[in-house]
């Protein structure tokens, strides 16, 4: 049971550092842990791991198609292995690795992909991730994790180590990352959470967008427009039974992510609801397919209009009376 | 008959049934095209190790103690299928199914412990790495088996080749082999040709590994190499350059670069059987 202090502690530093946080408590239940990384055990929140369990810990250096090899090596001998580093290097930098060895191979291991989304928007789209969910979501054999908060990461953790293969950890946000469940909560690999049940309109949204819902969910009930809210962590295997279930009682679905339209959440949901003759229409807000000019994460956020005031607006403007 | 000389014989003879094998499996199999001349320049290092230098364990593929062979070089399978095929591994129905439909043994190895395929390969480039991290779990659950990467010299234009490399430095894999199989030759032409590496036995050297060039055909050059008490004496991953011949073993085939994946005529094939000094059935 994780208490509300480390709740609050875990959302102050940011999924990042709790995932290096949380790492001191794994090892202590899982001696068969090894974390690689792509040095970067200091934006992990590694560096106390890194002293305290240097047996534990492997720095692979920047070279990131040979981590996940040596990564699916050691899987491969029943080690339990964590790979790290920012999230395009995670992904993109070594995509036919992470095919080969872990996709097709089946080798198990778990990917967390450090900053995803825009919060590097100050340092350019090098270091921005838009694209991660697209790309590891056509590879068969792997799950993709994408938490809406710094308690989820935990979770999301736990239900890769346990799970039989290779998970892709979306790790997102800063520091004083917003807190969506202020208490401890079952996890579930694949099922999505209902954060609110409503009938007008349903918001389905992943990692950051998911606080972002909630708080637009609050101004539209003062609108009298009752939506329904669901936090889809897994974004494979995405939770077909609740999307189906939303396409036939609702009218208007509106996919949120903080990455590209393209291949991510809103493709994930389309690909579900276009399968049948359901009578509900989908609506996407994401980066709409483009490297624009960079800037502060909230400036990005709002460029691309990833905030509850775009939700809402997107909302009325397309709900039928 | 010194006991060099035993080794040095039973190996000569492993190795040209393997070449055999390779023949056979390429003309009879499924293919309608096989690597062949990269098959048969390794076909005496894997005749060594498989006849000789490896830790096997026939009878349980998975022993955790069993030395690992990893087939970077991918294209090449059809030396591991007829290695494994040789030591009886691998089946006759399952060996001669290769590259028919659902058949275990495609024309890249797929991971297959039961009958000791120990990784997918193919994707040239991923096999040192993945050496990097089975070596590396040895030193850490401290057991002394070794392991074993088949690496092109063309495979070496591959980056991530020197990125595993760093790594088994670093982590002092005294207990990680790389046998580079220096033919020579690449999918399109001469190594030199299509990319100059300069000198490779430098570059390995300049990584941090022990490096030592053999002719990758002298059987006796090959088992002193591959010596584990000599080589455990450094605490550096060992780089084998082994200079050989691209289709070692067939005149016509040999140093001819067609022969990198094509197809074997009925006489081509009887001709080459010949050559070995089998007789056609």
């Amino acid at each position: 049971m994780i208490d509300q202090k480390k709740i609050k502690t875990y959302s102050l530093i940011g999924a990042r550092a709790t995932f290096g946080m949380y790492a001191l408590d794994l090892i202590k239940e899982n001696p068969n842990l090894l974390i690689l990384s792509g040095d970067v055990s200091t934006s992990a929140g590694l560096d106390r791991f890194r002293k305290q369990y240097p047996n534990n810990y492997y720095e692979i250096g920047i070279a990131e198609q040979n981590l996940i090899g040596v990564a699916a090596g050691l899987a491969s001998e029943n080690f339990d292995v964590i790979t790290t580093t920012f999230a395009p290097f995670q992904t993109l930098r070594c995509c036919e690795q992470i095919k080969v060895n872990l996709s097709y191979m089946k080798q198990k291991v778990v990917m967390i992909g450090l900053a995803s989304g825009l919060v590097q928007g100050p340092l350019g789209y090098t270091h921005c991730s838009i694209e991660d969910l697209s790309i590891i979501r056509s590879l068969p054999n792997l799950n993709i994790i994408s938490p809406a908060d710094s308690l989820e990461t935990t979770k999301a953790i736990d239900a890769a180590l346990k799970s039989n293969q290779s998970t892709y950890i979306r790790i997102t946000g800063s520091t004083n990352n917003p807190i969506v469940y202020d208490n401890d909560y079952e996890f579930n690999l694949g099922e999505s959470v209902t954060l609110k049940k409503g009938k007008d309109v349903a918001l389905i949204a992943t990692g950051p967008m998911v606080s972002e819902s909630l708080k637009a969910y609050n101004e539209l009930k003062e609108k009298n427009i009752d939506a329904s809210v669901i936090n889809i962590h897994t974004i494979k295997p995405i939770d077909k039974k609740k999307i189906i279930e939303i396409a036939k009682t609702h009218q208007l679905i509106l996919t949120i992510e903080e990455h590209s339209v393209i291949g991510g959440l809103s493709s994930a949901v389309s690909e579900i609801i276009s399968s049948d003759n359901y009578n509900c229409k989908q609506l996407s807000i994401g980066v709409n397919d483009t490297y624009d000019k960079g800037g502060s994460y909230e400036f990005l956020k709002n460029k691309h209009g990833l905030n509850s005031q775009n939700i809402i607006s997107k909302v009325i403007k397309n709900l039928k009376n | 008959m010194s006991k060099n000389t035993e080794e040095f014989q039973k190996i000569k003879i492993f190795s040209n049934k393997i070449r055999k094998n390779i023949l056979d499996v390429a003309y009879k199999g499924g293919a309608e095209r096989s690597h062949i001349g990269g098959a048969l320049s390794s076909a005496d290092i894997v005749s060594t190790l498989y006849g000789d230098v490896m830790n096997l364990n026939i009878n349980n593929p998975l022993d955790i103690n069993r030395d690992r062979f990893i087939l970077s070089k991918g294209h090449a399978c059809l030396v591991i299928y007829s290695a494994l095929y040789e030591i009886g591994i691998l089946s006759k129905e399952q060996f001669f199914s290769y590259e028919k439909e659902n058949s275990i043994l495609l024309g890249h190895p797929i991971i297959n412990r039961d009958v000791g395929i120990e990784f997918s390969n193919g994707s040239l480039g991923m096999g040192l790495s993945l050496g990097v991290g089975v070596a590396l779990s040895a030193k850490i659950k401290k057991k002394d088996y070794f392991s074993y990467v088949l690496i092109g010299d063309g495979e070496c234009n591959e980056g991530s080749v020197w990125e595993a490399a760093m790594s088994g430095y670093k982590y002092k894999l005294n207990n990680l082999v790389a046998i580079i199989d220096k033919n020579g030759f690449q999918q399109t032409g001469t190594t030199n040709d299509i990319m100059d590496m300069y000198n490779l036995e430098e570059k390995w050297k300049s990584f941090g590994w022990n490096t030592i060039s053999v002719d990758g055909h002298d059987i006796n050059e090959l088992l002193i190499a591959l010596n584990k008490k000599k080589i455990l004496e450094s605490d550096k991953p060992t780089a084998l350059i082994a200079n050989t011949t691209k289709g070692k073993g067939i005149s016509f085939i040999e140093n001819n670069n067609a022969w990198h994946h094509n197809l074997l005529t009925k006489t081509q094939y009887e001709g080459a059987v010949s050559e070995l000094g089998f007789d056609n059935d």
